[in-house]
Parts: C-alpha cells; structure tokens; sequence
C-alpha cells in the first residue's frame, strides 16, 4: 500500500505506437485517490489505448505508468501486483458465457485470492446486491439483458476489492433504455469514493460526477478541466468541434 | 340448369383447389418418394435373389461357423488357422479397435500440441507446424500408409541385424519385438491395482476441490496422484513377491522370437492414421481457440488471473466447446480409415472379410456384416461424443 498522497495513476510523458502509427503522444496525466476522471475524444484518439496501458492489456514503449506507486514493467510480479489493484469494465462485458453469474464473480477471488469458496460467494452476492442483479445469480450471462450483464462485470470487478476501476466505454453497446441503469451504478461507485478512469460520451454522466473531465484527439491530451468548464468554456477550437457534434 | 352448372363449377374448382393445396402437394411427394424407393429396392433384391438362385449360390449366414483355415499374424485375442471364420473376423474387428484406439490416442495427444504451436509467438515453430500441417494432410492417405510400410520394410535392417533400440527392444523389417514379464497370477492383481490407483486419484482430485473450497488454497496434489497411481501397483507387486521373469525376444537366424512384437503394418498403420489425423485435429484445436474471442483473455487477465488459469479456467472450457463435433468426426474417420489396412497387410476387418469373401464366395453376408460392424462401432463412438458434447454445452437461453 502506497502513501495517501501518491497519486493514483501516474503516467509521464507515455508514447505507443502501432508499428508506424503514433497512437499516443506524450501523455501526462496524474489522478489523484478518490478522482474521477472522464475520457472522451472522437474515435480513434487514443483514449481506450490509454486507459487499456494502465492495467497493462497494452504496452507502452515509451515513458512511464505507475499505479498506486508500482511501476508498470515488463516484469510480470508488478503487471500482477497492479492487476490486483485495478479493476476494468469493458464495452462489450466480456462475462464469461460458460459460467453463472455467482461463478463470474467467484472465478477470480477463488483462483487468484485463494479464497474459500463460501467466502468468496458471500462477497459476490453482497456486491451482486449492491448492482441489484442479486436474484439473477444462477443464471447464465446469455440468459440475461444487456444492462444486467454490464452490471454484472461491475461486480464481477468489484469482487476482487480493487483501489482503481477502469471504465472502457461501458454504455456504448447497451440499448438506450438500459444505459441508464448501468450509469447508475457507477454513480453509486463514485459516491462512495472509488477512484475512477471512465472513457465515455454520456456527458450527463461526466458533469454529474466527474472532478476533471479529459479530452483527447490524435493522440495527445488536447484539454483538461472541471466539467462546468470544459462544457461551459472549451478553450480550444477541436474540442469546441467535438462537443458541437455530440451535444 | 343454372343450379346444377354452378354445382360442377364447384365441383371443379374444389379439384384445382386440392392440387394446388400445400399439404396435399406435400403428401403426394412423399407418397411418390416411398414408392420409388420401394420399387428400387424390390427390384435389387429380386433381382439379385434370381441371380444367386441361377448361379446355384447358397445364402445365410452359415460359413460363419465353418474353419477358416488362415492365420492372422496380429492378434490380440486367441485365434488361428483351425478357428471358424466368426472367431477370425472377431480377431479383425480387434484389430481395427486396437489400431483405432492407440491412432486416436496419439493423433489427439499431437495434433492438439501442434494445433498450440501454429497459433506460437515464435516464428520458427510456428512455420514448422504450419508446413506439417499442410504437407502431410495434403497427401492421400492411402500414399502415407504405402509409403510407412516401405519405409520400414525397406530401411530397417534384416532381423539378424536387428537395432536394439532400447535394451531388449528390437526393430527390424518384420517390426518391434519387446520384452514381456513372463506370465505369473500376481500381473493380474498388479492391473487391477492400477486400476485401483487410478479411481484413488479421482477421489484425491475431488478431495483437493472440497479443500479449496473451504480453506481457498489447494493442496499440492500432483505427487498424491503420482502415489495413486503408481504407489498402488508396485505395492501390489511387492505383496504378491515381486515376480521378475522377463520373456524378452531371441535373436534368431531368420526372425525373433519370443516376448511382445508389433508388426510392421501395424507399426505402419499406426505411424500413418497418426499423422495425416493429427493434422486435422491441429486444425480443429487452433480454429477452437480462436473462436473464443480475444475480450474473454482480456477479461481474465484484468482480473488478475495467470496466464495458464486464464488458458485453463476461461479458454479451454469454451474452446471444447467448438472443438468436440469435428473431433468426433477424425474420431469417425480414424476408425473407418483404418479399413485402408488392407492395403499393406494388416489384418484388421475389413482385410479379414475380404479373404472370407474370397473363400466362401459369400460376398453379400460379408460386405454387409462388415458394413453392420462399422456402422455400430462408428455409432456408438458417435453417441459417447454426442453425450459429451451436450455435457459441456453453454445455456443461452
């Protein structure tokens, strides 16, 4: 465990590119504990890479990530050590289909905490509760609603009690109507003071709970600022464009 | 007169209407289907019956009992020259189980380790299993089990000169030739003590779950299976007086004899249904595992999970899944295709029945048993894979 003060996220002046293509261009972001921070940027900007190279589901050639004090290397105790740490949201749930709901939850606290399996279908049922899906938990994921699966993976994550979450556009493959319940979940994360990384469009969402509000395009950090700012008082002229065109 | 042109109006309307009428049309097709088939099937068989009759061909299935009179040089089960021809193409239907089985075992065991190697980060394998794959499965199958047996019948020296591979273990062109403990009551125990050893492990498996499952961690298991498994047998061997006699094979003049042997057409047989199957099943198991997308991998590495719990735990369950139905076909096609051991020599039953039909002349009982065999063995492998199958299978709905 790191000091209170050391930030969350750390990432110094981190470069990737996909063989010629420069995906990211010097990023530097630091994210404080209890933070949360929302991603946007048209497609293509670089801002899933990002948050992806922060649990280390991308490597990074260039610069440096450290999460709650541990450096991202390419050594395989501090890539587990963060995994531990973080715990990521996908666009498309990723459950996984051969298993119940209660085993999604269990799999990894099983197999990576080492817990007994009664403690760890208790903590899954808690947090199964805690994303009102509780009453669903024998049934498998294709059983279920899109909504209900992503709020699924949320306790599937949580289950693993990790410091940092990572929201990977988390709505973006839900129908409208079961967006909402899925946002409300995060709310209620954000509520209680998870520190947070979420790439998303839902700008309700944004000015709702985000302390800073990041946007990126070709790669690179083009504006950060407090959301009534940033939607209020765009400083510079890309990201004016961008938020003409989703709002 | 109006009424009754009306009536026939009716009348004739409600005939168009019946032929045009889908289920009619429907039972009319199937009707006409039956009889064709009926009709083809009453004409071979009259036909075939007048046949026999004219050529004073006697039917049934009586040769059965009738002595063979031929040898079988493998053999897995009693038999020779004085049995009947039911006791001889029982000896083949081993056979063709025997080489089935041990090819399956093997062409699993590779093509699942070279399926993992083309899907390898490293070039160099990669290529070589991707070279294996399309040369070998690329070849006729019957050129590969021609091409083993000269192999072997042409390079391996004269059993004389036999190489000793390994101590008391000879190949020659006539095949392998190993030791064999000497017949004592105490190997029958020593079987059924691994046998014993091997439902052990299953219970120390399911004790080391119940373990984790309360505690979280799991026991070290792997050296209690060894244990298990070999710890019993021995055991068994000591209290039975630990009998040593070994028949090992005598270089002869002209061949060896004693102990074990395996033919060269097996040997062949195995070598070539083994490799040409493994390149399918390669196929099958590197298709399997990328059909499971790349966000499941994703998914268990963001929780943490090792790379091989990740393989084991996520990949594998769900690979199984698309991988068991085209398995079950190799599986299939191993068993038939071992039939091709009649080509260079290996008595299996497809062999056996055809010198049967040569010597009895009764070509339609043999072919037609023969086809009954294959088509119950093929069945029955079938329904274990279709049970297996539906045991894995993902609920979606």
């Amino acid at each position: 465990m790191a000091e209170d003060n050391t930030p969350a996220v750390l990432l110094k002046n981190l470069n990737k590119w996909y063989g010629e293509f420069h995906v990211l261009r010097n990023i530097n972001l630091s994210v404080k504990r209890g933070e949360k921070i929302v991603v946007c940027g048209p497609s293509g900007s670089g801002k899933s890479t990002m948050i992806r190279c922060i649990n280390r589901l991308e490597e990074h050639q260039e610069g440096s990530i450290t999460v709650d004090g541990i450096e991202l290397t390419d050594n395989l105790k501090n890539i587990d050590a963060v995994r531990a740490e973080v715990g990521m949201v996908f666009q498309h749930f990723n459950l996984f289909p051969h298993l119940t709901v209660l085993e999604n939850c269990t799999l990894a606290p099983i197999w990576v905490k080492k817990m007994p399996r009664k403690e760890a279908e208790e903590k899954a049922m808690y947090f199964l509760d805690r994303v009102r899906i509780a009453n669903q938990a024998h049934k498998y994921p294709g059983q279920v609603s899109g909504g209900q699966q992503q709020r699924v993976a949320i306790a599937r994550s949580l289950c693993m009690s990790p410091r940092i979450m990572l929201f990977d556009e988390p709505t973006s493959a839900l129908d409208p109507e079961m967006v909402k319940e899925v946002l409300d979940t995060m709310v209620m994360l954000a509520k209680e003071g998870m520190t947070m990384l979420c790439v998303t469009h839902e700008m309700g969402f944004a000015k709702a709970v985000a302390d800073r509000v990041i946007f990126m395009d070709k790669g690179e950090i083009v504006e950060e600022n407090e959301p009534e700012e940033f939607f209020s008082n765009p400083q510079s002229p890309r990201t004016r464009t961008f938020l003409e065109q989703i709002l | 007169m109006a009424g009754k042109t009306s009536q026939s109006e009716g009348a004739s309307r409600t005939v168009s209407d019946v032929l045009h009428n889908e289920t009619f049309r429907a039972i009319l097709a199937q009707v006409i289907l039956v009889g064709a088939v009926v009709l083809a099937a009453w004409y071979l068989v009259s036909n075939t019956l007048d046949n026999l009759a004219a050529r004073q061909i006697s039917t049934g299935f009586g040769y059965l009992t009738k002595n063979a009179g031929f040898e079988i040089s493998d053999k897995f089960i009693s038999v020779s020259a004085a049995n009947s021809y039911g006791r001889a193409l029982l000896a083949g239907l081993v056979n063709t189980l025997v080489v089935s089985l041990i090819s399956i075992v093997l062409a699993s065991l590779f093509g699942t380790i070279v399926g993992i190697s083309r899907l390898s980060k490293n070039w160099l394998v990669a290529k070589l299993a991707l070279t294996y794959v399309e040369g070998v499965r690329n070849i006729p199958l019957l050129l590969q089990l021609i091409f083993w047996w000269k192999v072997i019948t042409a390079i391996a020296p004269q059993p004389r000169d036999a190489l000793q591979i390994l101590p008391e273990v000879f190949f020659s062109n006539r095949g392998l030739n190993f030791p064999l403990m000497s017949p004592d009551p105490v190997w029958g125990w020593v079987w059924l003590g691994l046998l014993v050893g091997i439902i052990g492990a299953v219970f120390i498996w399911r004790w080391a779950n119940k373990v984790q499952a309360r505690t979280g961690k799991r026991p070290g298991s792997i050296p209690l299976y060894l244990a298990s498994i070999i710890g019993v047998p021995v055991l068994v061997w000591l209290v039975g007086g630990a009998p040593t006699g070994v028949d090992a094979p005598v270089l002869g003049r002209f061949s060896l004899t004693g102990g074990g042997s395996v033919s060269t057409a097996l040997l062949a047989m195995i070598v070539g249904l083994t490799f040409y199957t493994s390149t399918f099943i390669a196929e099958i198991v590197r298709s399997g595992i990328q059909a499971v997308s790349h966000g499941q991998t994703e998914a268990g590495d963001a929780l943490g999970l090792s790379r091989r719990q990740v393989l084991r735990l996520v990949v594998l369950p769900q690979a199984l899944r698309v991988i068991i139905p085209p398995m079950t076909s190799q599986y299939l096609n191993i068993t038939k295709n071992s039939s091709l051991g009649v080509a260079i020599g290996y008595q299996e039953i497809a062999s056996i029945t055809n010198t049967t039909l040569n010597q009895t002349g009764q070509a339609i009982e043999a072919i037609a048993l023969m086809m009954v065999v294959y088509l119950s063995v093929s069945l029955t492998l079938s329904l274990l894979m279709n049970w297996y199958n539906h045991q894995i299978k993902l609920v979606e709905r």
